[in-house]
């Protein structure tokens, strides 16, 4: 700004720092409670007032794993010095896990969550992988009509979800795709795939095209010049994509609601499922939340200096 | 880097000719992934297109009729579709406004150095990163009225945000505006960042106001960058499904996505939904092209 401050512009600079500070407090609070309750023990959950301090446990983790039933009578001291540290914490609530002879039984949470990270992760490499060779060609290649493409690309982007599922449901029907991890990555590759297409596009354009010239005029195939000389180049730009194509995979939930409902379900919509009736146990749902967004917030934070990227298409830059 | 590369090439593979033509190379990289669109949302799209003529129910065995344009007609004279629509005019109106007052605003307060702005943007940004799904289950337990934290910090006793016919909607918009906000404050950083500094120090030298230069320097540099905000987000706000559907299931807060699902796999009129679906779809189409006309304009740039 101007070369001297006045004392305003000292004051009023602070009063926006302290209000940016309180604005990320109001921000961050929702996603503390998540994982605040995560850790806390099942009645200061729903407490009056609420519970901000409190010593945290796991056992909501443990309740999330496992398959309990309430007991009838108190637990056998025998049987409750012999368990494990983690058993204990559930007969202490009142409940036991569930066992097959000696193995305890899972939840079905572990498998959810697998669902999600297989159809997450198996999407993502065929949007990102199909979308770097399609940016490229658009980014080096003359094409008719290259402008209407990109927009018809971009546009199946846009397409609501519920929209494209009612057709893809019936299709699935007939082929039998319905509940399969196949037929959710599909719609997610195609999901994807034009997000993959325009954001690489976006960083094929600052790869300088005088590289490849000069491997070409070396005697490089165009072949060998884009796996040896441009893909090397476009890594940052293909690790941004991916994780934001993961992690809309991984957030997905109208897709995985209308396909899925048992084999393949994901965890966006298993997660709401286990609200069911009667007074829901928010520890244990709030376990699961907070392992389910964790990856995520890391991502967030690897992501940080291409987030703007990624938002607009690979439209703006910075 | 490239240089390194180039010198020790196996004299075989030059001989090799040039390879596949550049032009096989294009039609090889673009040509896979255009037919896969095709085939898994076009085609889709067309297949529903003909079910939206017919009176076709998923969970019946019995054959269908071609009815027409009669499911259009019904819809389209339906007040309860018309109900819908406006509840997610209402929607789209009050959480995209929201957005962009709280998302530019506080870009506003961010648009100047201090200790640790990268962390506190970045924490700043991680509600939009969220499922909506799983983020607004988690709003029933701050919302709730018997132990919810929202009502006891704002001292409102056991109002139901979210069983309330009136202020449902509202309550949803709240959570949406809440993830939202810090997609638009990203895009009113990157414009504000953008703004060259010596117009600022020409303002001050000839003693402008903090609102003048707002207004006449500020805005106008930043407005081609909001546009691109704002038609986002109406867009996505227009096909919102999730964040609802999980957070509550007052009629009043039926928007036109969670009315289609329920019309499509709850009561199976498929014939009637698909017809629905293209009604939905041409108005998102719509809005679609406005967006890529000012994404491609703020690019030129």
């Amino acid at each position: 700004m101007a070369a001297v401050r006045t004392s305003s512009e000292v004051a009023f600079n602070r009063i926006a720092i302290a209000a940016v500070l309180i604005a990320t407090l109001i921000f961050l609070a929702p996603i503390y409670w998540i994982a605040s309750t995560a850790f806390k023990p099942k009645e200061l959950a729903v407490s009056v007032p609420p519970t901000v301090l409190f010593e945290p446990e796991v056992t909501p983790f443990v309740r999330l794993f496992t398959k309990r039933v309430q007991m009838q009578k108190t637990v056998d001291p025998q049987a409750y010095e012999a368990a494990p540290w983690w058993e204990k914490r559930i007969y202490d609530g009142g409940e036991r896990v569930l066992k097959v002879g000696k193995d305890v039984q899972l939840s079905q949470y572990p498998d959810r969550f697998m669902n999600s990270l297989i159809v997450a992760v198996i999407s993502t490499v065929l949007a990102v992988g199909m979308g770097t060779f399609t940016a490229y060609g658009f980014s080096r290649f003359k094409i008719a009509g290259e402008a209407d493409l990109l927009f018809f690309i971009l546009s199946t982007r846009m397409l609501p979800p519920v929209v494209v599922a009612i057709p893809m449901f019936l299709m699935y029907r007939m082929v039998g795709l319905n509940d399969s991890h196949i037929g959710l990555i599909i719609l997610y590759v195609a999901f994807n795939l034009s997000f993959s297409v325009w954001l690489m596009k976006g960083f094929m354009d600052e790869i300088p095209k005088e590289y490849e010239e000069a491997a070409l005029v070396d005697g490089y195939t165009r072949m060998q010049a884009f796996f040896k000389i441009v893909l090397p180049e476009a890594a940052t730009g293909i690790a941004a994509t991916a994780v934001f194509c993961f992690i809309t995979a991984w957030n997905e939930y109208a897709f995985a609601l209308i396909m899925t409902n048992r084999r393949a379900q994901t965890a966006p919509p298993f997660i709401p499922s286990q609200i069911g009736s009667g007074l829901p146990d928010w520890t244990t749902i709030a376990a699961g939340t907070f392992l389910f967004l964790l990856p995520v917030a890391i991502f967030t934070f690897l992501l940080r200096n291409h987030l703007l990227r990624g938002v607009t298409f690979g439209a703006i830059r910075k | 880097m490239a240089s390194v590369a180039l010198t020790n090439l196996d004299p075989a593979s030059r001989a090799a000719a040039r390879g596949w033509s550049d032009l096989t190379i294009r039609n090889l990289f673009i040509i896979p992934t255009l037919v896969f669109l095709i085939v898994f949302n076009i085609f889709p799209l067309i297949y529903s297109l003909g079910y939206s003529f017919t009176n076709f129910a998923a969970n019946r065995a019995e054959p269908w009729q071609f009815v027409g344009l009669q499911n259009y007609r019904e819809l389209l004279s339906d007040d309860h579709i018309w109900s819908n629509f406006v509840i997610t005019a209402k929607y789209v109106i009050v959480s995209v406004a929201g957005q962009m007052i709280v998302g530019f605003g506080l870009a506003l307060l961010l648009n100047r150095s201090f200790p640790m702005k990268g962390l506190i943007t970045t924490l700043l940004l991680l509600p939009m990163m969220m499922s909506a799904a799983v983020v607004g289950l988690f709003w029933q337990l701050l919302y709730s009225p018997s132990w919810g934290p929202i009502n006891y910090v704002l001292g409102l006793g056991d109002f139901a945000w979210l069983s309330n016919p009136d202020s449902a909607l509202y309550a949803v918009a709240i959570t949406d505006i809440w993830m939202w906000s810090p997609f638009v404050m990203l895009l009113s950083l990157a414009g504000l960042s953008a703004v060259p500094q010596h117009l600022y120090e020409a303002a001050a030298i000839d003693r402008a106001g903090w609102w003048y230069t707002f207004t006449r320097i500020t805005l106008p540099l930043v407005s081609p960058i909001l546009l691109i905000a704002l038609i986002f987000r109406t867009m996505e706000a227009f096909k919102t499904f999730d964040i609802a559907y999980t957070m509550t299931t007052q009629p009043t807060a039926e928007l036109i996505a969670i009315r289609l699902y329920k019309q499509a796999f709850q009561q199976w009129d498929t014939g009637k939904s698909c017809a629905l679906a293209y009604i939905v779809l041409i108005m998102v189409l719509a809005i679609t092209n406005l967006y890529v006309k000012y994404l491609n304009k703020v690019k030129e740039r």
